[in-house]
């Protein structure tokens, strides 16, 4: 059976979490309409990326109204998000849940938080510690956010762990001139949405914001790969959009009988070989 | 000018007209000014602004000093002309000469910076009259040789070519359709009789914006600039520039004594709550 996604490539409102509930209910509308089963919304959806010191401000524990609110809204379609999750021994997490029929089925804690260039997350955030996949009414999924994907290994956790889709909610900023007609950010992350889906023989799912915060300009560009790598819908770049398109699971199973790639994986192999690594490493310190 | 320097400046257009559009309105504005000299940078601030706000939300408002080369104005008028925003003159040259009665031994480079920040004056003063932000003009060359007057023409709200070099300035403004006789003509900031950048800084815009990419934006080594071409001396005097220019590029240094200190350990982001 097929599934209806559809993508919020939206403009969030830094900092103001009650109006970017209410954009994200008019796009929950707009889903609905379309008869979408899964709606997946880019990272930090609900409160905006460029945050600094409002992070502790726009955080939300799992009893947080607004939270409930995107449960209650779960019960007509699954959907994913990105927001600041603040735990209880209040730690700040750049976190993405997944909500299905008024509950939480996953959360993710995002992993990699880049510190580096234009980005300081650590500075505001605590890591994830965890990567795993999980079942939904659509099958198994892995959810990863922005620089979580940049980091190979994660999607080879989520692919071991038997995820058929991979979501991808991401705030990634325009930067990368050039002479060509696309920038280079552009290249770099269509090109990461494609290894993914034919390395893994997966659904990927890329949920991009857009808009403007302090000088950075959200590209866009949100797009669901399928598992022949054949890019099955695609959002336009730099604008607000629903993408909505349907995903069929027996994609994936063709996929895998033509290349069974994941069939023949070796994990107990890697598994050794990074544990080799681990330890060489280990002792390098120690020396 | 070498590939590195090549923009596609459709999408360089479509990204700061956005970026224009959204920093303005979203802070409860609809309206810019922005001073127009007659050269290719203001020149093309004014076409991205028409563009992000519509003709009727963008006063270019031109400011000649006496000694001002009639053609500044001229084009300055074509560009106004041509993008169908509102404008006005206003003379600096009494505000100007008031003062310098009371000062009359100044250099060049003390008048270029008072004149520069007469503009600056105009400027706000316009825009707290019609309720409006003032749009940048400056770029990227000349932010990072501190080829600007500190609180005068580097003065604004919201600066949409500040990481476009000159070279690549000259790119967008082809590509919007300022006239060519304003892209093509001698980069100058016009604050006395026959004065061209290159001329005062003493190199081109090619050269020097070529050698800049590759030490700013691609962090290259002294040897490995040389490796590209570039004369040791030419390297290390522009270096230097960057360096002592720095103090321009950053607010004033605030000297710590509080837990929470603007901008030290009290960070947020200029679009705060809006």
């Amino acid at each position: 059976m097929k599934t209806r996604v559809a993508v919020a490539q939206m403009k969030p409102t830094l900092g103001n979490v009650d109006k970017n509930l209410e954009i994200a209910e008019a796009i929950i509308e707009k889903a609905q309409i379309n008869e979408a089963d899964l709606l997946v919304f880019p990272e930090l959806a609900l409160t905006g990326y460029y945050l600094r010191d409002m992070v502790p401000v726009v955080a939300m524990h799992d009893e947080h109204a607004v939270i409930s609110k995107m449960l209650e809204h779960s019960r007509s379609m699954s959907i994913a998000f990105g927001y600041v999750e603040e735990s209880a021994d209040n730690r700040f997490y750049n976190s993405a849940l997944y909500l299905e029929d008024g509950r939480i089925v996953h959360r993710h804690r995002k992993v990699y938080l880049p510190t580096y260039g234009m980005f300081d997350e650590l500075r505001y955030f605590a890591p994830g510690e965890s990567v795993s996949a999980f079942d939904t009414k659509f099958g198994r999924i892995g959810m990863l956010i922005c620089e979580d994907v940049w980091h190979l290994s994660t999607g080879c956790i989520l692919s071991a762990d038997g995820a058929n889709i991979m979501i991808h909610l991401a705030s990634s900023p325009a930067r990368g001139m050039k002479a060509k007609e696309r920038l280079d950010i552009y290249d770099t992350w269509e090109n990461l949405n494609r290894t993914y889906a034919s390395s893994f023989c997966c659904y990927v799912i890329f949920a991009n914001r857009v808009g403007c915060e302090d000088g950075l300009t959200f590209w866009g560009g949100s797009e669901v790969i399928d598992p022949d790598c054949k890019v099955a819908a695609k959002a336009q770049y730099l604008d607000e959009e629903l993408l909505v398109v349907d995903i069929d699971p027996e994609k994936v199973r063709r996929a895998r009988m033509y290349t069974p790639v994941r069939r023949d994986e070796k994990i107990l192999l890697t598994l050794r070989e990074l544990q080799r690594i681990a330890v060489r490493e280990k002792l390098a310190y120690g020396e | 000018m070498g590939n590195e320097l090549q923009i596609n400046p459709e999408v360089a257009a479509e990204i700061l007209t956005r970026f224009v559009r959204e920093e303005v309105t979203k802070i409860g504005f609809k309206r810019v000014v922005v001073g127009i000299s007659g050269g290719v940078d203001s020149s093309t601030s004014a076409f991205l602004a028409e563009r992000a706000l519509g003709k009727e939300n963008v006063r270019g408002i031109i400011m000649p000093y006496r000694t001002s080369n009639p053609d500044s104005t001229h084009h300055a008028k074509q560009v106004v002309a041509m993008t169908g925003i509102q404008s006005e003159t206003v003379e600096i040259t009494p505000m100007v000469d008031a003062y310098f009665e009371q000062v009359p031994n100044a250099d060049n480079r003390r008048r270029g910076n008072v004149m520069a920040r007469q503009r600056m004056i105009v400027l706000y003063d316009k825009s707290a009259e019609l309720d409006a932000l003032v749009l940048g003009t400056s770029n990227k060359t000349e932010f990072l040789l501190g080829y600007t007057t500190l609180w005068g023409d580097m003065a604004c709200a919201v600066n949409p070519l500040g990481d476009l070099y000159k070279t690549q300035v000259w790119q967008l403004a082809e590509y919007l359709g300022v006239p060519k006789e304003i892209v093509g003509k001698p980069p100058s900031a016009d604050l006395w009789a026959g004065q061209t950048d290159e001329d005062e800084l003493g190199f081109t815009y090619r050269e020097v914006d070529r050698l800049l990419y590759f030490m700013v934006d691609k962090r290259y080594t002294i040897s490995e600039l040389i490796e590209e071409g570039y004369e040791d001396p030419f390297i290390r005097k522009v270096f230097s520039i960057i360096q002592r220019t720095q103090y321009k590029r950053r607010l004033p240094v605030i000297a710590k004594l509080s837990h929470r200190t603007i901008d030290r350990d009290f960070r947020y982001p200029r679009d705060w709550g809006v």
